[in-house]
């Protein structure tokens, strides 16, 4: 176990050298130059040509990458184009905000979606089922800015109960936590649905039943234990989506996160700004992977990794 | 196999081709499966909205003569009236007139993302799978790469190098679905790579070519289909968030994410503003996820979700 988690972590840094080429090599190649934005219209050639040695953007694209990665390799992320404050310290500040805001919206998510699935699975082509499904699919189409907007209508505006942006006390995280949590909730009732109904046709179910269990356990011992492992991934696969999500949710209710950071460094062309907090995405989603992977085995004592 | 059905490949139609090379049994199949679909209530729904996008899309000139763009600001943030049935938005244009015009901007916008995604994907994919081997194995390391993102942070990423406007926005989302494409036709070439029609193939010596277009394309077929149609509703979905983070299609051409994004700012006193435009991408979306489930169901019965 400890050797397959020591593998899969060094697997992960090719990806991320590939990840950080990828993005260094795209971001230099086109157009529209970070000096220039910048400098601002006013600036003569020469401001401008000072920011360029500055940033080290007058020395060849291999050179650039070379100490680009040397110092990632002490998580030197470099300074923000924007702010001037180091890469890291920005993001570090907000990961926080975006990581409380992915873990309550996950936890939401699982206790509505798991059991709104088992619920659909035990009872398939009731009312309750059709219920469940419609909502799902509901929840997948709707787009979570929207959703975010009108609960702010009914909730701030409207009954004025809820704060409609912002962050500090727990009443601020509970309008951004629905919002993104309402298409996770789709696809975890979803896959909880489908990977029961399959369990629930099982030989061993029929057995658990007739030999007189009761139907409480035949279902979340029996069945639900060996449904997990779809819902596992589905709920790991969501993770990123979620960060995806945080995007447009920290948008929607300011919402100091991650997400906004790529938002706000995006319009201003804060290169180095997007390509530290993008990398940090996609290590994060790696781990999460990683970790999904590890509770397979703890779930499943069949699973060995060799 | 697949002999004496060279006439229905000939024929144009997605659907048709999509049964070229599979035994006749196979055809009555995808017969029942298209039956099938037409019983599905929720699906019939699905395809019924996205038509009536399409046909607003192409009236949209007739629908609304006016031109969507042009501010009045005499009349702005008005509510719904008999003049303007979903009110005005923060320059006195007609939001009706702009979702009208925005289902064209939208289905466009979608219309090109499985676009560039098909055609880039699905030749990857099929070269993948069909070839194995070194070409394989970076493939799916650059696949692996991409897919460390989750899409829409992709496009946001790729948004991000090539900047703002609609046909970036277009690139942008098409090349996040590339590796969703690679990796379902690549997953489903080889299931089908095994099957014995295909080592007979290639035992008379059938050019590759050939066995690929033959008998590999149409049993991937139909994973394809359903994809295109949930990846057009998750194309109109990823548009419009990026058109709400301003970093999309720009003002002041009508899309339904930058509308909702400049009602975001009139929330407390014009919620209408940003209520219809949002309405009008669920609704699409809707349809297309309806349809697509509902192409899953009838033509793939074996798999999942």
């Amino acid at each position: 176990m400890l050797q397959y988690t020591i593998r899969r972590l060094i697997s992960t840094i090719p990806v991320l050298i590939g990840i950080s080429l990828l993005l260094f090599v795209m971001l230099r190649a086109l157009p529209g130059d970070p000096a220039l934005v910048l400098a601002g219209q006013m600036a003569s050639p020469e401001d401008i040509e000072l920011i360029r040695v500055q940033l080290g953007l007058n020395q060849p694209i291999h050179i650039q990458y070379a100490k680009f990665i040397s110092r990632l390799a002490v998580l030197d992320l470099g300074r923000s184009a924007r702010t001037q404050n180091p890469v890291l310290e920005e993001i570090w500040a907000r990961l926080p905000n975006t990581f409380l805001l992915a873990t309550t919206a996950i936890t939401l998510a699982c206790l509505i979606g798991i059991p709104a699935g088992i619920i659909a699975a035990v009872r398939p082509y009731t009312k309750i089922d059709y219920l469940v499904t419609s909502f799902s699919l509901f929840g997948i189409s709707m787009p979570v800015f929207w959703l975010g907007l009108m609960l702010v209508v009914v909730f701030s505006v409207t009954l004025q109960i809820l704060p409609a942006g912002g962050i500090g006390t727990w009443k601020h995280v509970v309008l951004p936590t629905v919002t993104l949590a309402s298409f996770v909730v789709a696809f975890i009732a979803r896959m909880t649905r489908s990977s029961m109904l399959e369990v629930l046709s099982q030989d061993y179910i029929t057995t658990a039943r007739s030999k007189g269990l009761m139907e409480k356990v035949v279902i979340i011992k029996h069945a639900l234990r060996n449904a997990l492992i779809p819902i596992i991934t589905v709920v790991g696969l969501q993770f990123g989506s979620l960060l995806g999500g945080a995007v447009l949710t920290e948008t929607v209710f300011a919402w100091p996160g991650m997400g906004r950071l790529i938002v706000d460094s995006i319009l201003a062309r804060d290169y180095p700004m997007i390509q530290g907090a993008i990398l940090i995405f996609g290590l994060l989603y790696i781990l999460v992977n990683l970790i999904v992977d590890l509770i397979y085995a703890w779930v499943d004592p069949r699973i060995h990794y060799d | 196999m697949g002999s004496g059905k060279e006439k229905t490949a000939k024929l144009p139609e997605g659907g048709r081709s999509s049964s070229e090379g599979i035994p006749s049994g196979t055809q009555s199949q995808f017969r029942k499966g298209l039956a099938k679909l037409l019983r599905n209530k929720m699906a019939v729904f699905g395809g019924i909205l996205i038509l009536g996008y399409m046909v607003t899309a192409i009236f949209a000139p007739i629908l609304y003569p006016g031109n969507p763009s042009t501010p009045n600001l005499m009349r702005s943030l008005e509510r719904p009236s008999w003049e303007h049935p979903l009110g005005t938005d923060e320059l006195g244009r007609s939001i009706l007139g702009r979702i009208i015009y925005g289902s064209r901007v939208s289905l466009m916008i979608s219309l090109g993302v499985v676009s560039v995604g098909l055609l880039i994907g699905v030749p990857l994919g099929l070269i993948s799978g069909y070839y194995g081997g070194k070409v394989d194995f970076i493939l799916q390391r650059i696949t692996d790469m991409l897919l460390a993102f989750p899409g829409f942070l992709l496009a946001l990423a790729l948004v991000a190098i090539l900047g703002v406007g609609i046909n970036n926005t277009v690139i942008s989302i098409g090349i996040s679905m590339v590796p969703i494409y690679i990796r379902l036709v690549r997953g489903c070439v080889l299931s089908v790579r095994e099957q014995v029609y295909v080592e007979a193939a290639i035992a008379v010596g059938t050019p590759d070519l050939r066995i690929i277009r033959r008998h590999i394309l149409p049993n991937v077929m139909v994973p394809i289909i359903v994809q295109t149609s949930l990846g057009m509703g998750t194309a109109i979905l990823f548009a419009a968030g990026l058109g709400f983070l301003g970093i999309g299609v720009q003002p002041p051409t009508p899309e339904w994410g930058a509308m909702l994004g400049s009602g975001r700012g009139y929330i407390f006193n014009s919620p209408h503003v940003a209520t219809f435009p949002g309405l009008a991408i669920f609704l699409a979306v809707l349809g297309f996820n309806l349809l697509g489930d509902g192409l899953r169901d009838a033509l793939d019965p074996r798999s999942k979700i």
